[in-house]
């Protein structure tokens, strides 16, 4: 297999060698191995040209090996999964494995919109700021397309994602991020005290950067220590670990995000298995110990595929037994760089030199580098870089000032690491600068937050497992569990000095800063020239840090330019905030399950099934489900639908399903005074058995909600809220009461879901109701007026409510039975009503009959109404106080000019009203000052013929008889309707009452 | 997202709750007498502090509680919550 991956060695690194896998890169075929990144086994196979840059189409390669990777994006499998700008570095290799290179064409070897490195002047920094300032039909005609087609990254998918993704909950006491040495030391710290933990690392298998380098523990590799530890960790219950998780935000009180890929190693998820999970975790105390992450030098060509991280070059020679380089060269600024060299040799590559930036690096290095016949110079620069689409040669400036060309193929480059400090900036502190570390160390920590490790500045092994275990044990202890031994194992403790040298002066070519969006050394200056001296103006104006890496290796380096060309110290230019997420993570991810049907939850009521079995269409009401109309065969449309139920309410009788309306029972010694407090109109005066028609007003006088309220005994209330306030209304009676009537004795519970309720409307429903509760039940006029409520039984055995109440005009009844008995009440009902003439109606039908009648509902209830505006001026008692009493007396609300609610119908009575339209006087000019208000509700009335409408017009009720023009520019309608009496059927109201 | 203890369920996810505004401004005023000036300070006009801030939020999904909670509006630190039950107002109020 080895013949086929040139760069792969011989032995070692954590590969299983007996699973070869098979992928393919630009539709070329290759093998890797089990436990290879995409990026460890296309440098295997001696690939290292993965991508082209985001503006300058420049060739390049892996700069790391891990997460910040800015340079190896590729777009990672086909059709509906296929996913942009995935790093190379971090995909696992699976076979069958498709990635494409991106933002290159015709092909990666040979790209056209190379020659945008050619029109570099005009993508410099602020250009897309210049740019904007060119005149606007410049920008959509010409820049924009080209500047689309030349500039970007990656494609999306353009089919739905066809995978599931997941929520969950975690809770724990302490949440250790990241399980290197620092974590793995703080997890068993914390769990042998048995604090409940969780250790999240975005790698498959535990270690950190001891996967990568050569670290002993006690003496043997430190791999296997990590194994241990983690196998211990797995077998305590009071430890979850997560792998592959990356914990990608710290919120408030302790709130972090984290992304498990639960099936990206995999071609596809296993059916039923989720792609990735979102858990949301819920500790007491976090332990963060992400790590460090390597900073590169800003030089001429720094760019070039074989120039590289060192660290990422001894984690591919450790963890993957990969050669990224047969003849290297180490440019580096700081001690923790040699060490490249030393691997390199190991892997039996040849080192050409070791260029340190640093004048007199130390002896101990020096003396150990000349005992393996190390070329070394010290004081000097790599100042550019030569070759096509790799690396062939650096040229070195010396000390003295000459130049000096070494051939090589690979270049290893150590600026020094950076802490990984991104979490403990999430909740808004900015990292501080250390100068005796050269490198940003967390600032003020969010509460019980605690940073352990590299990612605190504490570099050498021995003090990543001390520093670990402290803040493992001392997480523990705060929540409540003592401490249990630990012993520290053994290992080096030899601090690595680094240096705050961040670029190259006099580069030759680009020195690029941020790799991904293509940000140099120059587009830095330009921009402190320019006057952008605040780091945070800076970024934006150059775009650096701003690409999908959000500058992981460029933000320390591009400010340390920043504060050289402004004459400050970089304490003093200060650096960006880190804000969630670390790693991008999919949108959907974050929304897991909610997605098409699954949006919300759907509400159904109990009579739900019956309606979908004859033929009713559903509309959402809120979170309901509600039957509009039901559909006969041979009706053409839904208006045959709408227009025989409204009919058949009128001439005949009808059912409608009103289980949705909120319903509320309002109970206790103080209930009618707390109901004349909420309501308009006096509640406590209602008798026992009697329905009141209520209003509820918001405290700014405007109309909150109506419905009914039914006394169903001296100190028990039943109240119905229209379906969408039903929430809303319960919030606001408990608020009325926690907060403006503590002293009352009432209380609330919500039946909404208790009761299943339906209307039965018609000439005939007394017939019909008759049936249903028996002849026990006297129903005449006298006995059971027009709103009356009472208790029966249906069928004689199911306990219902009974109230005549009408909505529609007609004579009506509302029957409200336990829910589960809903659907058995709904067939029950149709069987008995057929020799009626029975319907059941929809919510159309019913907006119909509610329009004919002047009813007000949800386009007058709109929160910009006042009782008044609503003709029901009267509903509101001038003997009490209730919430919105005051307001609702402004002068604004109480101006006779006020749209007022009338109804319309066209002069053409053939045209159709629309709602929305304005009303406009006959000759006036369509202008906002001349609006006399507008149409809130339209319907076709079979009773009348003709389209009517509901509107609120200016002065409405004084206009009636005349014409205005119902003026709709929207929809290009422009007609003259006649002002009438909004109740357009039975006025005086004897159906209702008969 | 906040975890707001509330007094009778204990620390819950913000996501049960509902917001209910400010918490510090007086109950709108009793009686005919009450000025515009008094409602309009009562409905319309809110301070915007940095740091402390009292509000109201009701625990939609849990006891159905109105809660009064103390929050520090730069750092979210929550220094109080209490309930607004009976007791804790003067029967003279209701
Ligand atoms: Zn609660």
């Amino acid at each position: 297999m080895n013949g086929a991956q040139p760069m792969r060695l011989a032995a070692g690194g954590a590969i299983d060698r007996a699973r070869p896998l098979g992928f393919t890169f630009d539709g070329r075929a290759y093998a890797g191995f089990a436990g290879d990144t995409l990026a460890s086994a296309l440098l295997a196979n001696g690939v290292r040209l993965m991508g082209r840059s985001f503006k300058y189409h420049r060739p390049r390669g892996p700069w790391g090996a891990g997460a910040e990777e800015p340079n190896a994006l590729v777009e990672l499998r086909t059709g509906a999964r296929r996913e942009p700008n995935t790093r190379a570095t971090v995909i696992e290799l699976f076979d069958g494995l498709v990635a494409q290179s991106q933002n290159r064409w015709p092909s990666l070897r040979f790209d056209v919109m190379g020659v945008n490195g050619l029109f570099a002047p005009i993508f410099t920094a602020g250009f897309y700021y210049k740019t904007f300032m060119w005149p606007a039909s410049f920008w959509e005609k010409l820049y924009e397309p080209i500047i689309r087609r030349a500039a970007g990254l990656g494609r999306a998918a353009r089919e739905p994602d066809p995978d599931e993704y997941d929520r969950s909950h975690l809770f724990c006491d302490v949440l250790v991020i990241g399980a290197g040495p620092a974590g793995l030391a703080a997890a068993l710290a914390a769990a042998r005290s048995g604090a409940r933990v969780v250790l999240a690392d975005e790698d498959v298998r535990p270690g950190g950067r001891l996967l990568a380098e050569a670290h002993e523990i006690d003496s043997a590799p430190g791999v296997l220590w990590a194994e241990r530890v983690a196998g211990e960790l797995a077998g305590m219950a009071n430890v979850t670990l997560l792998a592959r998780t990356t914990v990608f935000g710290l919120f408030d009180h302790g709130a972090f995000a984290a992304l498990e890929r639960v099936a990206d190693h995999l071609p596809e998820p296993a059916p039923h298995q989720v792609r990735q999970r979102l858990w949301r975790i819920q500790a007491r105390r976090a332990v963060l110990a992400a790590g460090a992450i390597e900073r590169p030098i800003a030089f001429g060509g720094n760019d070039r595929p074989g120039v590289m991280a060192a660290s990422a070059v001894r984690a591919y020679l450790h963890r993957w037994a990969v050669l990224p380089g047969r003849r290297g060269v180490v440019f580096t600024a700081s001690d923790d760089g040699w060490r490249t060299a030393d691997a390199l040799l190991a892997a039996g590559a040849s080192v050409e030199a070791v260029v340190d930036a640093r004048p007199d690096p130390p002896a101990a290095l020096m003396r150990a580098a000349g005992a393996r016949g190390l070329r070394v110079h010290a004081g000097a620069q790599v100042v550019g870089t030569h070759g096509h689409l790799g690396l062939q040669a650096v040229d070195v400036r010396l000390p003295s000032g000459s130049s000096l060309g070494i051939d090589c193929d690979l270049l290893a480059v150590s600026g020094g690491w950076n802490p990984t400090v991104h979490l403990a900036s999430h909740q808004g502190a900015k990292p501080v600068w250390d100068a005796a570390l050269a490198a940003f160390v967390p600032g003020r920590l969010p509460e019980g937050l605690a940073v352990a490790g590299a990612a605190a500045g504490r570099f050498t092994l021995a003090a990543c497992l001390a520093d670990g275990a402290e803040a493992g044990r001392a997480a523990a202890s705060a929540c409540g569990h003592a401490a249990a031994p630990l012993v520290l194992p053994r290992a080096a403790d030899e601090p690595a000095a680094q240096a705050a040298f961040f670029h190259v002066p006099g580069p030759r070519g680009k020195a690029f800063v941020d790799f991904q969006n293509d940000v140099t050394v120059k587009d830095v200056k330009q921009a402190a020239r320019e006057g952008y001296r605040s780091v945070e103006h800076a970024k934006r104006y150059t775009t650096l840090g701003m690409a999908t890496d959000q500058g992981k290796t460029a933000n320390v380096v591009g400010l340390a330019i920043l504060a050289e060309a402004t004459g400050r110290s970089i304490e003093a230019t200060g650096t960006t905030i880190f804000r969630p997420p670390y790693t991008p993570v999919a949108m959907g991810a974050i929304v897991g399950h909610h997605r098409g049907r699954d949006f919300r939850p759907a509400r159904h009521t109990p009579m739900h099934d019956w309606a979908a079995e004859n033929g009713a269409s559903f509309v959402e009401v809120g979170p309901w489900y509600r039957a509009q109309w039901y559909a006969r065969p041979g009706e053409k449309g839904w208006r045959d639908s709408v227009d025989r139920e409204a009919e058949a309410v009128r001439r005949a009788v009808g059912v409608c399903d009103v289980s949705t309306l909120g319903k509320i029972e309002v109970v206790g010694r103080d209930a009618a005074a707390f109901l004349d407090f909420v309501y308009t109109s006096m509640i406590s005066t209602l008798p026992v058995g009697r329905v009141r028609y209520g209003l509820m007003l918001r405290e700014d006088g405007l109309v909150f909600d109506d419905g009914t309220c039914a006394r169903m005994g001296p100190e028990r209330f039943f109240i119905t809220t229209t379906t969408a306030n039903a929430g809303r209304v319960m919030q606001h009676l408990e608020f009325c009461h926690q907060v403006l009537k503590p002293a009352m004795d009432v209380s609330f519970l919500s039946v909404t879901d208790r009761w299943a309720q339906v209307s039965i409307a018609g000439p005939r429903s007394r017939d019909l109701v008759a049936m249903l509760v028996g002849p026990g039940v006297d129903l005449s006029t006298a006995a059971f007026p027009h709103m009356s409520a009472a208790e029966v039984e249906v069928c004689g055995q199911v306990p219902a409510r009974l109230f005549r109440l009408s909505f529609s005009g007609e004579m009506a009844y509302e029957l409200g039975v336990p829910a589960d008995f809903g659907d058995a009440l709904m067939r029950h009902i149709m069987q008995v009503g057929a020799p009626l003439g029975l319907v059941p109606y929809g919510t159309e039908a019913l907006s119909v009959l509610r329009v004919e009648k002047g009813h007000p509902a949800g386009g007058e209830l709109n929160g910009h109404t006042t009782a008044r505006d609503l003709g029901l001026g009267g509903m509101m008692s001038r003997k009490k106080d209730y919430v919105g009493r005051r307001l609702a007396e402004r002068p604004a609300f109480t101006d006779p000019a006020r749209p007022i609610l009338v109804g319309f119908k066209p002069v053409d009575r053939g045209q159709e009203l629309k709602s929305g339209a304005h009303f406009l006087d006959p000759g006036a000019e369509a202008r906002i000052e001349n609006d006399q208000g507008y149409m809130t509700s339209v319907a076709f009335s079979p009773a009348l013929g003709h389209s009517i409408g509901l509107g609120l017009l200016a002065r409405g009720r004084e206009r009636i008889g005349q014409q205005v023009r119902a003026y709709d520019p929207v929809r290009n309608r422009d007609i003259v309707v006649e002002v009438c009496h909004p109740v357009f059927i039975d006025p005086e109201g004897d159906r209702t009452r008969g | 997202m906040l975890l707001l203890p509330c007094p009778f369920c204990g620390a819950r996810a913000e996501t049960e709750f509902v917001f209910g505004g400010d918490g510090s401004v007086a109950p709108p005023p009793e009686g005919e007498n009450a000025s515009d000036a008094a409602w309009t300070e009562a409905l319309y006009f809110r301070d915007n502090p940095r740091g402390a801030h009292r509000e109201l939020w009701f625990h939609r999904h849990g006891c159905r509680r109105w809660i009064a909670v103390e929050r520090d509006t730069v750092s979210h630190a929550i220094l109080r919550a209490e309930l607004l039950v009976p007791s804790a107002r003067k029967d003279g109020q209701a």
